[in-house]
Protein backbone atom coordinates (compact mmCIF):
# COMPACT_ATOMS: atom_id res chain seq x y z
CA UNK A 1 0.00 0.00 0.00
CA UNK A 2 1.26 3.11 -0.65
CA UNK A 3 -0.27 6.38 0.48
CA UNK A 4 0.82 10.12 -0.27
CA UNK A 5 -0.28 12.94 1.21
CA UNK A 6 -0.12 16.49 -0.26
CA UNK A 7 -0.76 19.60 2.00
CA UNK A 8 -0.93 21.50 -0.56
CA UNK A 9 -4.00 19.41 -2.21
CA UNK A 10 -7.54 21.09 -2.00
CA UNK A 11 -8.97 17.81 -1.13
CA UNK A 12 -8.95 17.19 2.46
CA UNK A 13 -6.62 14.62 4.05
CA UNK A 14 -8.92 11.74 4.53
CA UNK A 15 -9.93 12.13 1.35
CA UNK A 16 -6.93 11.68 -0.31
CA UNK A 17 -6.33 8.46 1.64
CA UNK A 18 -9.88 7.32 0.99
CA UNK A 19 -9.50 8.00 -3.18
CA UNK A 20 -5.72 6.32 -3.02
CA UNK A 21 -6.58 3.40 -1.25
CA UNK A 22 -9.87 2.68 -3.21
CA UNK A 23 -7.71 2.72 -6.61
CA UNK A 24 -5.34 0.63 -5.10
CA UNK A 25 -8.05 -1.73 -3.74
CA UNK A 26 -9.41 -1.76 -7.56
CA UNK A 27 -6.57 -2.37 -9.23
CA UNK A 28 -5.29 -4.84 -6.76
CA UNK A 29 -2.26 -3.37 -5.67
CA UNK A 30 -3.43 -4.29 -2.15
CA UNK A 31 -4.84 -7.63 -2.65
CA UNK A 32 -8.10 -8.73 -1.58
CA UNK A 33 -8.18 -10.37 1.96
CA UNK A 34 -5.15 -8.61 2.78
CA UNK A 35 -4.82 -7.34 6.46
CA UNK A 36 -4.54 -2.97 6.46
CA UNK A 37 -2.63 -1.48 9.31
CA UNK A 38 -4.71 -0.79 12.03
CA UNK A 39 -6.18 2.44 12.37
CA UNK A 40 -3.36 4.23 14.84
CA UNK A 41 -0.59 2.62 12.76
CA UNK A 42 -1.50 4.08 9.85
CA UNK A 43 -2.06 7.54 11.86
CA UNK A 44 1.45 7.05 13.29
CA UNK A 45 3.14 5.79 9.64
CA UNK A 46 1.40 9.17 7.92
CA UNK A 47 1.95 11.09 10.69
CA UNK A 48 -1.92 12.30 10.78
CA UNK A 49 -4.72 12.42 13.06
CA UNK A 50 -5.87 9.21 14.58
CA UNK A 51 -9.82 11.07 13.77
CA UNK A 52 -8.79 11.47 10.34
CA UNK A 53 -7.73 7.67 9.78
CA UNK A 54 -10.50 6.09 11.55
CA UNK A 55 -12.95 8.42 9.54
CA UNK A 56 -11.07 6.46 6.55
CA UNK A 57 -11.42 3.17 7.41
CA UNK A 58 -15.20 4.23 8.47
CA UNK A 59 -15.95 5.67 5.17
CA UNK A 60 -14.50 2.32 2.74
CA UNK A 61 -15.84 0.31 5.39
CA UNK A 62 -19.51 2.13 4.69
CA UNK A 63 -18.85 2.18 0.45
CA UNK A 64 -17.69 -1.79 0.80
CA UNK A 65 -14.17 -1.49 0.35
CA UNK A 66 -13.02 -2.90 3.60
CA UNK A 67 -14.22 -5.01 5.85
CA UNK A 68 -14.18 -4.35 10.32
CA UNK A 69 -13.58 -7.71 11.77
CA UNK A 70 -14.09 -7.55 15.78
CA UNK A 71 -10.87 -8.37 17.62
CA UNK A 72 -8.49 -8.85 14.32
CA UNK A 73 -8.45 -5.07 12.36
CA UNK A 74 -9.03 -4.53 9.27
CA UNK A 75 -8.76 -6.33 5.93
CA UNK A 76 -9.62 -5.50 2.19
CA UNK A 77 -13.00 -7.10 1.20
CA UNK A 78 -13.04 -10.11 -1.28
CA UNK A 79 -13.68 -9.33 -4.76
CA UNK A 80 -17.09 -11.36 -4.95
CA UNK A 81 -18.43 -8.53 -2.42
CA UNK A 82 -21.60 -7.46 -3.80
CA UNK A 83 -21.07 -3.90 -3.09
CA UNK A 84 -17.60 -3.80 -4.45
CA UNK A 85 -18.45 -5.60 -7.25
CA UNK A 86 -21.44 -3.13 -7.80
CA UNK A 87 -19.35 -0.12 -7.65
CA UNK A 88 -16.80 -1.62 -10.49
CA UNK A 89 -19.47 -2.24 -12.53
CA UNK A 90 -20.43 1.13 -12.14
CA UNK A 91 -16.85 2.81 -12.44
CA UNK A 92 -16.68 0.64 -15.96
CA UNK A 93 -19.79 2.14 -17.20
CA UNK A 94 -18.54 5.82 -16.41
CA UNK A 95 -15.69 5.05 -18.32
CA UNK A 96 -16.89 3.36 -20.93
CA UNK A 97 -19.64 5.88 -21.25
CA UNK A 98 -16.48 8.62 -21.12
CA UNK A 99 -14.77 6.56 -24.11
CA UNK A 100 -17.99 6.75 -26.30
CA UNK A 101 -18.08 10.09 -25.88
CA UNK A 102 -14.81 10.83 -26.91
CA UNK A 103 -15.07 8.45 -29.98
CA UNK A 104 -18.26 10.28 -31.16
CA UNK A 105 -16.62 13.76 -30.40
CA UNK A 106 -13.18 12.38 -32.58
CA UNK A 107 -15.77 11.45 -35.48
CA UNK A 108 -15.39 7.44 -34.83
CA UNK A 109 -18.24 5.19 -36.42
CA UNK A 110 -19.82 2.53 -33.79
CA UNK A 111 -18.15 0.44 -35.34
CA UNK A 112 -14.93 1.88 -35.32
CA UNK A 113 -14.85 2.42 -31.45
CA UNK A 114 -16.22 -1.34 -31.20
CA UNK A 115 -13.26 -2.40 -33.29
CA UNK A 116 -10.99 -0.18 -30.82
CA UNK A 117 -12.45 -1.40 -27.62
CA UNK A 118 -11.81 -5.19 -28.90
CA UNK A 119 -8.31 -5.01 -30.24
CA UNK A 120 -7.81 -2.82 -26.51
CA UNK A 121 -9.02 -6.10 -25.16
CA UNK A 122 -7.11 -8.17 -26.96
CA UNK A 123 -4.31 -6.25 -26.26
CA UNK A 124 -4.26 -6.33 -22.58
CA UNK B 1 -15.39 7.80 25.93
CA UNK B 2 -12.95 8.60 29.00
CA UNK B 3 -11.52 11.57 29.47
CA UNK B 4 -7.98 11.56 30.57
CA UNK B 5 -8.20 15.52 31.15
CA UNK B 6 -11.35 17.32 32.39
CA UNK B 7 -11.34 20.77 32.76
CA UNK B 8 -14.83 22.43 33.93
CA UNK B 9 -15.34 26.30 34.48
CA UNK B 10 -11.79 27.37 35.12
CA UNK B 11 -11.97 30.44 36.73
CA UNK B 12 -9.06 32.86 37.47
CA UNK B 13 -8.19 36.47 37.42
CA UNK B 14 -4.98 38.35 38.08
CA UNK B 15 -4.16 42.49 37.22
CA UNK B 16 -6.64 43.11 33.99
CA UNK B 17 -6.60 39.23 32.65
CA UNK B 18 -9.16 36.66 33.83
CA UNK B 19 -9.65 33.19 32.44
CA UNK B 20 -13.09 32.74 32.43
CA UNK B 21 -14.89 29.52 32.32
CA UNK B 22 -12.54 27.76 30.33
CA UNK B 23 -13.98 24.30 29.94
CA UNK B 24 -12.87 21.11 27.51
CA UNK B 25 -11.82 18.05 27.64
CA UNK B 26 -9.61 15.18 26.04
CA UNK B 27 -10.66 11.61 25.40
CA UNK B 28 -8.02 8.94 26.32
CA UNK B 29 -5.88 8.40 23.23
CA UNK B 30 -5.71 11.47 21.80
CA UNK B 31 -3.97 14.66 20.99
CA UNK B 32 -5.22 18.19 21.06
CA UNK B 33 -4.14 21.76 19.93
CA UNK B 34 -4.58 24.06 22.34
CA UNK B 35 -4.08 27.65 20.44
CA UNK B 36 -4.78 31.42 20.40
CA UNK B 37 -2.71 34.45 20.11
CA UNK B 38 -0.01 35.54 23.11
CA UNK B 39 -1.82 36.10 26.50
CA UNK B 40 -4.88 34.31 25.63
CA UNK B 41 -4.32 32.42 28.88
CA UNK B 42 -2.89 29.14 27.05
CA UNK B 43 0.18 29.02 29.46
CA UNK B 44 -2.24 29.93 32.44
CA UNK B 45 -4.35 27.34 31.63
CA UNK B 46 -1.46 24.80 31.59
CA UNK B 47 0.04 25.97 34.70
CA UNK B 48 -3.29 25.76 36.12
CA UNK B 49 -3.49 22.11 34.71
CA UNK B 50 -0.35 21.50 36.42
CA UNK B 51 -1.16 22.95 39.97
CA UNK B 52 1.43 25.74 39.45
CA UNK B 53 -0.88 28.15 39.26
CA UNK B 54 -3.97 28.78 41.88
CA UNK B 55 -7.29 29.03 40.46
CA UNK B 56 -10.57 30.97 41.93
CA UNK B 57 -13.00 28.49 40.56
CA UNK B 58 -13.44 25.85 38.52
CA UNK B 59 -12.23 21.87 38.59
CA UNK B 60 -9.07 20.09 36.60
CA UNK B 61 -9.28 16.37 36.13
CA UNK B 62 -6.59 14.34 35.06
CA UNK B 63 -7.07 10.82 34.81
CA UNK B 64 -10.15 11.74 36.64
CA UNK B 65 -8.11 13.31 39.47
CA UNK B 66 -8.25 16.12 41.22
CA UNK B 67 -5.54 18.62 39.93
CA UNK B 68 -4.89 20.26 43.52
CA UNK B 69 -5.60 17.27 45.85
CA UNK B 70 -4.25 14.35 44.13
CA UNK B 71 -1.01 16.54 42.24
CA UNK B 72 1.49 14.08 43.52
CA UNK B 73 -0.20 11.08 41.62
CA UNK B 74 -1.27 13.16 38.95
CA UNK B 75 3.02 13.96 38.37
CA UNK B 76 3.75 10.40 38.60
CA UNK B 77 1.77 10.04 35.88
CA UNK B 78 2.45 13.02 33.97
CA UNK B 79 4.84 14.86 31.56
CA UNK B 80 6.00 17.98 30.42
CA UNK B 81 8.08 20.01 27.85
CA UNK B 82 8.50 23.62 28.30
CA UNK B 83 9.92 25.89 25.74
CA UNK B 84 12.83 26.15 27.87
CA UNK B 85 14.73 23.28 29.97
CA UNK B 86 13.74 22.62 33.56
CA UNK B 87 16.78 20.80 34.22
CA UNK B 88 19.83 21.82 35.11
CA UNK B 89 22.10 23.23 32.76
CA UNK B 90 25.66 22.37 33.92
CA UNK B 91 24.79 18.49 33.94
CA UNK B 92 25.15 16.59 31.48
CA UNK B 93 22.44 13.99 30.33
CA UNK B 94 24.11 11.08 32.70
CA UNK B 95 24.28 13.44 35.49
CA UNK B 96 20.88 14.39 35.32
CA UNK B 97 19.50 11.11 34.64
CA UNK B 98 20.79 10.48 38.34
CA UNK B 99 19.45 13.86 39.68
CA UNK B 100 15.73 12.95 38.50
CA UNK B 101 15.43 9.14 38.75
CA UNK B 102 14.69 9.50 42.84
CA UNK B 103 11.75 11.74 41.96
CA UNK B 104 9.58 8.88 40.60
CA UNK B 105 8.64 5.48 41.44
CA UNK B 106 8.33 4.47 37.86
CA UNK B 107 11.73 5.63 36.77
CA UNK B 108 13.04 3.16 34.01
CA UNK B 109 16.76 3.99 33.32
CA UNK B 110 17.29 1.54 30.69
CA UNK B 111 14.06 3.33 29.07
CA UNK B 112 15.84 6.44 29.55
CA UNK B 113 19.11 5.86 27.98
CA UNK B 114 16.96 4.26 24.46
CA UNK B 115 15.21 7.55 24.18
CA UNK B 116 18.42 9.33 24.70
CA UNK B 117 20.37 7.48 22.05
CA UNK B 118 17.02 6.90 19.28
CA UNK B 119 17.31 10.80 19.61
CA UNK B 120 20.70 10.94 18.84
CA UNK B 121 21.38 12.93 21.82
CA UNK B 122 25.08 12.94 23.18
CA UNK B 123 25.61 12.29 27.09
CA UNK B 124 28.89 13.43 28.06
CA UNK B 125 28.16 17.57 26.82
CA UNK B 126 26.43 19.85 29.46
CA UNK B 127 22.47 20.34 28.76
CA UNK B 128 23.23 23.85 29.00
CA UNK B 129 24.81 23.65 25.37
CA UNK B 130 22.67 21.87 23.61
CA UNK B 131 20.34 23.04 20.99
CA UNK B 132 16.48 23.71 21.51
CA UNK B 133 15.95 21.12 19.59
CA UNK B 134 17.83 18.84 21.62
CA UNK B 135 16.41 20.03 25.22
CA UNK B 136 12.91 19.72 23.75
CA UNK B 137 14.16 15.70 22.97
CA UNK B 138 15.35 15.50 26.28
CA UNK B 139 12.22 16.80 28.22
CA UNK B 140 10.48 14.46 26.10
CA UNK B 141 13.08 11.59 27.14
CA UNK B 142 12.54 12.12 30.68
CA UNK B 143 8.64 11.82 30.05
CA UNK B 144 8.28 8.32 28.54
CA UNK B 145 10.97 7.02 31.22
CA UNK B 146 8.84 7.34 33.88
CA UNK B 147 5.79 6.05 31.70
CA UNK B 148 3.85 9.66 31.56
CA UNK B 149 0.36 8.43 29.94
CA UNK B 150 -0.21 12.43 29.35
CA UNK B 151 1.98 14.70 27.75
CA UNK B 152 1.68 18.03 28.06
CA UNK B 153 3.96 20.54 25.73
CA UNK B 154 3.99 24.29 26.49
CA UNK B 155 4.85 25.87 22.72
CA UNK B 156 7.15 22.85 22.11
CA UNK B 157 7.90 23.90 18.59
CA UNK B 158 8.33 27.57 19.08
CA UNK B 159 12.01 28.68 18.00
CA UNK B 160 12.38 25.04 16.76
CA UNK B 161 13.82 24.46 12.85
CA UNK B 162 11.60 22.66 10.47
CA UNK B 163 13.46 19.13 10.88
CA UNK B 164 13.18 19.08 14.72
CA UNK B 165 9.67 20.18 14.37
CA UNK B 166 9.15 16.89 12.28
CA UNK B 167 11.25 14.99 14.46
CA UNK B 168 8.70 16.27 17.27
CA UNK B 169 5.67 15.22 15.45
CA UNK B 170 7.00 11.77 14.58
CA UNK B 171 7.40 11.50 18.13
CA UNK B 172 3.98 11.98 19.60
CA UNK B 173 2.74 10.32 16.48
CA UNK B 174 4.78 7.26 17.78
CA UNK B 175 3.44 7.73 21.48
CA UNK B 176 -0.14 7.98 20.77
CA UNK B 177 0.04 5.13 18.92
CA UNK B 178 -0.78 3.35 22.32
CA UNK B 179 -4.62 4.26 23.11
CA UNK B 180 -4.41 4.88 26.18
CA UNK B 181 -2.54 8.35 26.17
CA UNK B 182 -2.80 11.60 25.80
CA UNK B 183 -0.97 14.82 23.84
CA UNK B 184 -1.87 18.36 24.89
CA UNK B 185 0.08 20.16 23.31
CA UNK B 186 -0.03 24.99 23.19
CA UNK B 187 1.68 25.96 19.96
CA UNK B 188 1.84 28.97 17.38
CA UNK B 189 2.77 26.92 14.74
CA UNK B 190 -0.61 25.80 13.24
CA UNK B 191 0.50 23.91 10.95
CA UNK B 192 1.53 21.09 13.08
CA UNK B 193 -1.78 21.14 14.07
CA UNK B 194 -4.10 20.58 11.05
CA UNK B 195 -1.87 17.61 10.63
CA UNK B 196 -1.74 15.87 13.28
CA UNK B 197 -4.26 16.43 16.52
CA UNK B 198 -7.64 14.99 16.88
CA UNK B 199 -8.86 18.04 18.44
CA UNK B 200 -8.63 21.69 18.97
CA UNK B 201 -8.96 23.98 21.48
CA UNK B 202 -8.70 27.97 20.49
CA UNK B 203 -8.82 30.24 23.50
CA UNK B 204 -9.60 33.95 22.68
CA UNK B 205 -9.19 36.63 25.44
CA UNK B 206 -9.18 33.72 28.47
CA UNK B 207 -12.41 32.46 26.44
CA UNK B 208 -12.92 29.15 25.00
CA UNK B 209 -13.83 29.99 20.86
CA UNK B 210 -13.80 26.86 20.04
CA UNK B 211 -13.47 23.30 21.30
CA UNK B 212 -13.99 20.24 19.51
CA UNK B 213 -12.76 17.63 16.79
CA UNK B 214 -10.48 19.52 14.62
CA UNK B 215 -12.30 18.40 11.38
CA UNK B 216 -15.65 20.55 12.94
CA UNK B 217 -13.09 23.20 13.40
CA UNK B 218 -12.04 23.20 9.88
CA UNK B 219 -15.27 22.31 7.82
CA UNK B 220 -17.35 24.77 9.97
CA UNK B 221 -15.69 27.86 9.10
CA UNK B 222 -14.30 29.56 5.71
CA UNK B 223 -13.26 32.92 4.54
CA UNK B 224 -15.50 34.72 2.52
CA UNK B 225 -14.53 37.34 0.01
CA UNK B 226 -16.02 39.53 -2.71
CA UNK B 227 -17.54 43.03 -3.03
CA UNK B 228 -19.28 44.61 0.07
CA UNK B 229 -22.44 45.77 -2.18
CA UNK B 230 -22.54 41.69 -3.35
CA UNK B 231 -23.37 40.88 0.66
CA UNK B 232 -27.57 40.09 1.05
CA UNK B 233 -28.45 42.37 3.54
CA UNK B 234 -28.60 40.82 6.98
CA UNK B 235 -25.44 38.34 6.74
CA UNK B 236 -23.03 40.58 8.03
CA UNK B 237 -23.99 40.60 11.32
CA UNK B 238 -22.79 37.13 10.81
CA UNK B 239 -19.48 37.60 9.57
CA UNK B 240 -16.81 37.62 11.73
CA UNK B 241 -13.89 39.69 11.42
CA UNK B 242 -15.33 41.94 8.70
CA UNK B 243 -12.72 43.94 6.54
CA UNK B 244 -13.43 46.11 3.84
CA UNK B 245 -10.51 47.68 1.58
CA UNK B 246 -10.11 49.49 -1.06
CA UNK B 247 -11.45 46.41 -3.72
CA UNK B 248 -13.79 44.20 -1.86
CA UNK B 249 -14.28 42.87 1.30
CA UNK B 250 -12.98 39.52 3.64
CA UNK B 251 -14.13 37.84 6.63
CA UNK B 252 -14.69 34.75 8.18
CA UNK B 253 -18.16 33.06 7.96
CA UNK B 254 -19.69 29.90 9.37
CA UNK B 255 -20.10 27.38 6.50
CA UNK B 256 -23.64 26.93 7.35
CA UNK B 257 -24.09 30.75 6.77
CA UNK B 258 -22.88 30.29 3.09
CA UNK B 259 -26.16 28.61 1.77
CA UNK B 260 -27.87 31.14 -0.52
CA UNK B 261 -25.04 33.78 -0.79
CA UNK B 262 -25.04 34.81 -4.59
CA UNK B 263 -21.74 33.53 -6.73
CA UNK B 264 -20.59 36.53 -7.16
CA UNK B 265 -19.03 36.22 -3.16
CA UNK B 266 -15.91 33.70 -3.53
CA UNK B 267 -15.16 31.35 -0.53
CA UNK B 268 -12.60 29.10 0.20
CA UNK B 269 -11.44 27.08 3.38
CA UNK B 270 -10.15 28.83 6.35
CA UNK B 271 -7.19 27.72 7.69
CA UNK B 272 -6.42 27.43 11.92
CA UNK B 273 -4.01 30.75 11.23
CA UNK B 274 -6.37 32.45 9.28
CA UNK B 275 -9.53 31.72 12.17
CA UNK B 276 -7.34 32.92 14.71
CA UNK B 277 -6.84 36.42 12.88
CA UNK B 278 -10.48 37.15 11.89
CA UNK B 279 -11.40 36.49 15.32
CA UNK B 280 -8.64 38.88 16.57
CA UNK B 281 -10.42 40.99 13.54
CA UNK B 282 -13.68 41.07 15.01
CA UNK B 283 -12.11 42.22 18.63
CA UNK B 284 -10.44 45.43 17.25
CA UNK B 285 -13.87 45.90 15.33
CA UNK B 286 -16.22 45.71 18.65
CA UNK B 287 -13.68 47.80 20.43
CA UNK B 288 -13.82 49.94 17.54
CA UNK B 289 -17.64 51.16 17.20
CA UNK B 290 -18.29 50.77 20.56
CA UNK B 291 -15.92 53.83 21.02
CA UNK B 292 -17.27 54.98 17.95
CA UNK B 293 -21.02 55.53 19.61
CA UNK B 294 -19.79 57.22 22.66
Amino acid sequence: MKIIIKNKSELPIYEQIEQQMKAQILDGTIAEEEQLPSIRQLARDLKISVITTTRVYNDLANEGFIISVAGKGYFVAPRNNELLRERMLCEMETALEQAVRSGRDAGLSDDEIIAALRSFMEGS
Amino acid sequence: MENILEIKNLNKSYGDFALKDVSFSLPKGYIMGFVGENGSGKTTTIRSILNMAKFDSGEIRVFGLDSVTDTIAIKERLGVVFDSLYLAEHLNVKQIERQIKPFYKDWQTEEFFRSIEEFDLPTDKKVGDFSKGMKMKLMIAVALSHKAELIILDEPTSGLDPVARDELLDILAEYIEDENRGVLFSTHITADVERIADYVTILHSGKVWFTGELNTLSEGYAVLKGAEEDLPAGIKDKLIGFHAYRNGFEALIKTDDLAGLPDSLEYEKASIDEILVYIAKEDKHERHSKGHVV
